[in-house]
């Protein structure tokens, strides 16, 4: 008995810590006042108002949600036959390319890789946004092959080689058979990815440059000049979306398995 | 020429590791010959080489004529079925069982027809719109058989079809697979590690071990006459006692255990006929081959008695003779251990082999 209210408690403080910023985001962005402050006076819906006409919110939310959705789609096309190489075949290297794909351990070591991308953007002159989209692409590997693997893992091999048995070339029954069988795999590694992109700062803190930002970015620049719950309104937004998505994916294809 | 011809084969799962060397195996059309054995025997790797799942890296693969060897598993035109069902689980029932027709470019019109009628042979007409998941395992195990049967392949591979069932259904489904063999005369190659499964279904068992095959023959052979200590202790034959050879005429083999003389009457295997009175051998009998009593009667060693168990029908012993522990399975309920047992072996009931 003495155990549970124990860990009640524990659990309390659990969602406290984690929802707690979440509540007053929130509840500042309704606020009256013109300075950021907790709790908030008054009530009002002007910082939402203002927010969406920022010019430059807007055109940064395009950027990040192109950026994030050709760098996770990129991810995918490049991370599916990763995955499926390393759970169904033996190849010499295949435990270096697991390391490289699937373990997100590594992930901020590539923070020096990007200053040596930088670096390499600066000798040959390309665009920032392929910068930026190549980098993403990078960071959401780890996401895309370890969830696509893990379902891949959920599903018979022999359900494959029977497929195959019946006539189908190994391709063929990749499409037919096991492509249905981790649609749902396959969408839950591209909400992950996806959201990992949208939100990423320090990659794109790198990667980003001249008359080029992303959403994130952009909030931040905004933030060192204006102290105003015009942030906490466009969080909001934000975490709405992304509940909305998430919920929608769940309803549609149980994804939650996955993540 | 026959109907299934595997020459010289070397395959395995690691190139240059092959577990099965040299392997050569016939099948005739028509036949349901069942390989026998333990795990990592080879049985499942010389299925596979049949389906093409794995290539041979030496030899010849030939059925129905057709040279199979070089050909990808896709091209063969071979049944599978395996232990765990294997459907695919996002299609019905109608579905599965049309796949391999649709691959084969059947034309359409004719594909409700075919799968109507291999549904009815395995007694499920009317589960068309069911997924997978709404069967039980032995609709399943249908299922997949009327998957590969509707295609009309060479031959029928099984790999273990009936181990992810119960007892009762086991029984079921293994009438209702020598039914469909002798209605639609399919050859059928069944790896198995079941002898009963074995036994009841095959016209030939190939018994293997290590990657060779020990014994190839009828089932009564294979149960009745095993040919090697290894098949012998496979198909029952689990006591085994060390003894020296005494003498050996026509028809009669006497064997000296604890200083008792022991007759086998069976025939005996080249190697133990190459033997010398005085040299080393073992005996092999069945456990339910004896006979408990508490006076000496003819071929009898003495026993005590280490512990019983009692089964209903019948009881079984655990005995220790002369250092040796055995089994011994006995009709009735347990004997009382007056300190003085004997247990005897008919003469045509033990195996002589060479130590």
């Amino acid at each position: 008995m003495k155990k549970s209210k124990l860990l009640i408690i524990i659990t309390a403080v659990m969602f406290f810590f984690l929802l707690g910023p979440f509540v007053i985001i929130i509840m500042s962005s309704f606020s009256g006042d013109a300075i950021m402050k907790f709790p908030p006076r008054g009530f009002s819906l002007q910082w939402y108002r203002k927010v969406l006409n920022i010019e430059m919110f807007r055109t940064t939310f395009w950027v990040s949600l192109k950026i994030g959705l050709a760098a996770t789609l990129t991810a995918l096309l490049l991370g599916v036959p990763i995955a499926y190489a390393n759970v169904r075949y033996r190849y010499a290297g295949k435990s270096l390319v697991e390391l490289i794909f699937s373990s997100p351990a590594i992930v901020p070591g590539l923070v020096i890789g990007f200053s040596l991308l930088r670096f390499f953007i600066y000798v040959t002159q390309i665009p920032i946004i392929i910068g930026l989209y190549l980098g993403h692409t990078a960071i959401l590997f780890p996401y895309t092959v370890r969830v696509v693997s893990a379902s891949l893992r959920n599903f018979d091999m022999g359900v494959e080689e029977a497929a195959v048995s019946l006539g189908s070339s190994p391709l063929h029954a990749f499409f037919a058979v096991v492509f249905p069988n981790i649609k749902s795999g396959i969408a839950a590694a591209f909400i992950l990815a996806f959201i990992t992109s949208f939100n990423n700062v320090p990659i794109s803190l790198f990667l980003t440059g001249p008359g080029v930002a992303t959403l994130p970015i952009q909030m931040l620049i905004y933030m060192e000049y204006y102290y105003d719950p015009t942030i906490s309104a466009l969080s909001s937004i934000i975490i709405v979306l992304t509940v909305l998505v998430v919920q929608g994916a769940e309803r549609l294809l149980g994804i939650s398995k996955y993540m | 020429m026959s109907y299934i011809e595997l020459t010289e084969i070397d395959a395995g799962y690691t190139k240059g590791l092959p577990i099965l060397k040299d392997f050569h195996l016939k099948v005739e059309q028509g036949e349901l010959v069942s390989l026998l054995g333990p795990s990592g025997c080879g049985k499942t790797t010389t299925l596979r080489t049949i389906a093409g799942f794995i290539m041979a890296e030496k030899g010849k693969v030939v059925v129905g004529g057709k040279d199979y060897t070089r050909l990808p598993p896709n091209k063969r035109n071979v049944g599978l079925v395996f232990q765990n069902y294997a459907l695919f689980p996002h299609l019905n029932v109608f579905d599965n069982v049309a796949y391999g027709l649709r691959r084969r470019k059947v034309p359409k019109s004719d594909i409700p027809k075919k799968v109507g009628e291999v549904l009815k042979l395995v007694s499920l007409s009317g589960y068309e719109k069911r997924l997978p998941a709404q069967l039980s395992g032995g609709q399943r195990q249908r299922v997949a058989l009327a998957r590969s049967i509707v295609i009309q392949p060479d031959l029928l591979l099984l790999d273990e079809p009936l181990s992810n069932l119960d007892a009762k259904l086991r029984e079921e489904m293994r009438a209702e697979l020598s039914r469909l063999q002798h209605q639609i005369g399919i050859t059928m190659i069944y790896v198995t590690h079941d002898q009963i499964e074995a036994l009841s279904l095959s016209s030939r068992i190939v018994v293997m071990n290590e990657g060779n095959i020990e014994q190839i023959g009828p089932p009564e052979d294979i149960y009745e006459r095993p040919a090697t200590p290894f098949v012998a202790r496979f198909v029952g034959f689990d006591n085994h006692i060390k003894g020296t050879l005494s003498s050996r005429s026509e028809g009669k083999t006497v064997v000296v255990i604890q200083g008792r003389k022991l007759v086998s009457t069976r025939a005996l295997s080249a190697s133990v006929k190459a033997l010398n009175p005085g040299d080393p051998v073992e005996v092999f009998f069945r456990p339910d081959d004896t006979v408990l009593d508490d006076s000496e009667l003819a071929n009898t060693l003495p026993a005590a008695i280490n512990f019983t168990n009692y089964q209903g029908y019948t009881t079984g012993y655990s005995l220790n003779t002369g250092g040796t522990s055995i089994r011994a399975v006995v009709p009735g309920k347990p004997c009382k251990d007056t300190g003085r047992l004997f247990v005897s072996i008919a003469p045509d009931k033990l195996i002589v082999e060479k130590c």
